[in-house]
């Protein structure tokens, strides 16, 4: 399969199956406004993910759609970064999930308005003004309850310990990866931890939190060599229907 | 119709010789369809009846999110997920219009949230019902959403400006959502055996819940009349009950499924459809505690306030300490 379909697959996991998590707060989040964000924010992610995957189904080329790639694949061949299938937890650790997601994400969604894809670079022109809008509000939650009473700081701080051996895959490169990156469709990922590591100290720091020393990377999402035990629960929910009732149109 | 048996006065409607001067002025304004507006002198039972209507309706819609949320996770399709997403998204912003509108009244949200969950305030008996197949969600769309629209298109009208303008708005978004709800239905009537087991199994299981939104039949409706004389019930229950099942019949005929109703008949004479009456008993069951989900909804409302305090004193915490230091630097 070509670079284009890893790379798109990639990306359209981790907006599906990061989605798929946030949309599991409905109807239960903290206080109203929550659960509006919540909500905006799992739709668009899930919108990003149809542009992702279609584009990824139209270059795979045998007639498969963005559906077939969403609830037809088994877990091993998912893409998604294990930072995304992670369980929401408390509320406190679904914010700090998505601020550390959504850090990658538009560093990476800026890159790719570069892309030479064009394919490629229009998602990403649609979808980087949804991203800056959660980044800005993950970035503030985080830091309004890192730096709020000593249980929400003591919460942020667990969340953040727990999360942050997953932050590594994003920043490390593959042969798709390497392969992406020559072609010019994507950015070398190395180069993005710089500016991910400096907007996530300065937020740290606002929120009065402590980043791990630990740099250990827990891998093998990207790849599809190993997920978490989680993801096969993901999707014994999410492809239910598709797969008790094959071939029926919804 | 998402507030039921909202308690009026109790003390009927008074006649133009017993009211104050006040009170004969402000019936005055709302018969001449101007509108109330919060910084105006209203009757104390105009505005408790309000709070109670108002914040009813707001629950609904927050306590309505379970039942569609129920889906949300399994949603066959990305598309169908992106739109049960918005839908859900909507309602939760329909409950935010709505308490908006009760603070005007001088009542918080928090105050009626904590009525919420201590089961001082009720929510539409509608959602103490289960979501149990994929075809649930678009008959909740087709008739439920149906159901509020023909209670809410009228309320546009209603006397109290920010009730109306709220009205206004949800009413929009909701008749999309009847659509896309009925879609679904269409996409499960046309498709495969089980698909169309599904739709019907939906209709089956709602159509009387569906039918119970409107409130018990006039005659036994007590707090009716005051609240017509301030419009703020712009129709009565029956009136309104028909009018949905005129509507719905013929949809249900064009997805080719079966309206649950042996004595479902058309009435030439009265231009409309015969049809039974909801078991009343299982509404008053509901009403009480005792439908099938209530134990269960209230519990996840409950959870989702208790699980949440500490964000919501670590948020305020936070922003107190920016306010101090805001202070400071001035």
């Amino acid at each position: 399969m070509s670079t284009l379909y890893d790379f798109a697959l990639r990306m359209g996991d981790n907006t599906l199956i990061l989605g798929h998590r946030v949309s599991e707060w409905c109807g239960h989040a903290p206080v109203l406004e929550e659960d509006i964000a919540l909500a905006n924010t799992a739709l668009d992610l899930i919108g990003q993910t149809q542009l992702w995957l279609g584009l990824a189904a139209e270059e795979e080329g045998s007639g498969k759609t963005a559906d077939d790639l969403a609830f037809l694949r088994d877990a091993w061949e998912f893409r998604n970064a294990l930072l995304c299938e992670l369980p929401n937890g408390d509320f406190g650790r679904t914010l700090m999930r998505q601020y550390l997601f959504d850090e990658w994400h538009l560093l990476m969604l800026k890159a790719l308005q570069g892309s030479s894809e064009k394919r490629v670079s229009d998602i990403a022109d649609k979808a980087v003004k949804e991203v800056s809008y959660h980044v800005e509000r993950s970035r503030d939650t985080v830091i309004g309850l890192g730096d709020g009473t000593a249980e929400s700081h003591k919460r942020m701080q667990e969340a953040l310990d727990y999360l942050y051996p997953y932050v590594g895959e994003l920043f490390t490169p593959d042969a798709v990866d390497t392969a992406a990156a020559e072609a010019g469709l994507a950015p070398d990922l190395a180069s993005l931890r710089a500016p991910y590591d400096e907007a996530l100290a300065a937020t740290m720091a606002e929120a009065t939190l402590s980043l791990p020393d630990s740099r250990f990377a827990h891998k093998g999402g990207r790849t599809g060599k190993m997920h978490t035990e989680h993801l096969g629960h993901i999707l014994t929910q999410m492809q239910w229907l598709q797969r008790a009732y094959p071939g029926a149109a919804w | 119709m998402y507030a039921q048996m909202v308690k009026s006065t109790g003390a009927g409607v008074k006649s133009r010789e017993e009211m104050s001067a006040e009170e004969a002025a402000f019936q005055d304004r709302i018969d001449a369809d101007i509108k109330i507006e919060p910084k105006d002198w209203m009757p104390e039972g105009y505005r408790k009846t309000l709070i109670r209507q108002i914040g009813q309706h707001a629950h609904s819609e927050i306590v309505g999110q379970l039942p569609e949320g129920n889906w949300i996770t399994r949603a066959p399709t990305l598309e169908r997920k992106a739109i049960l997403l918005a839908k859900v998204q909507d309602e939760a912003g329909h409950g935010l219009y709505l308490y908006a509108a009760a603070e005007t009244l001088g009542v918080s949200r928090d105050e009626l949230t904590e009525q919420l969950l201590d089961g001082r305030m009720k929510y539409s008996s509608i959602f103490n019902y289960p979501t149990l197949n994929w075809a649930d969600i678009g008959a909740v769309g087709w008739l439920v959403d149906g159901a509020a629209i023909m209670n809410q298109v009228p309320l546009q009208r209603t006397s109290y400006g920010p009730y109306s303008r709220a009205m206004i708005r949800i009413c929009k978004e909701e008749s999309f959502h009847q659509r896309q709800g009925y879609d679904i239905m269409m996409k499960m009537a046309q498709g495969t055996e089980a698909q169309k087991k599904m739709a019907q199994d939906a209709l089956n299981r709602l159509w009387y819940p569906s039918l119970m939104m409107f409130g018990p039949s006039d005659k036994d409706s007590v707090h009716s009349a005051q609240s017509m004389a301030w419009k703020i019930k712009m129709d009565s229950n029956d009136e309104l009950r028909q009018k949905f099942v005129d509507q719905t019949v013929p949809q249900a005929e064009y997805l080719g499924l079966t309206v649950p109703d042996e004595n479902l008949k058309w009435n030439e004479e009265k231009g409309g459809y015969d049809f039974s009456e909801p078991d009343w008993d299982e509404f008053f069951d509901v009403l009480q505690g005792n439908g099938p989900c209530n134990v269960d909804r209230m519990e996840k409302r409950n959870a989702a306030w208790d699980n949440g305090a500490w964000v919501r004193e670590g948020l305020m915490a936070h922003a107190e300490k920016r306010a101090v230091l805001k202070t400071a630097a001035e």
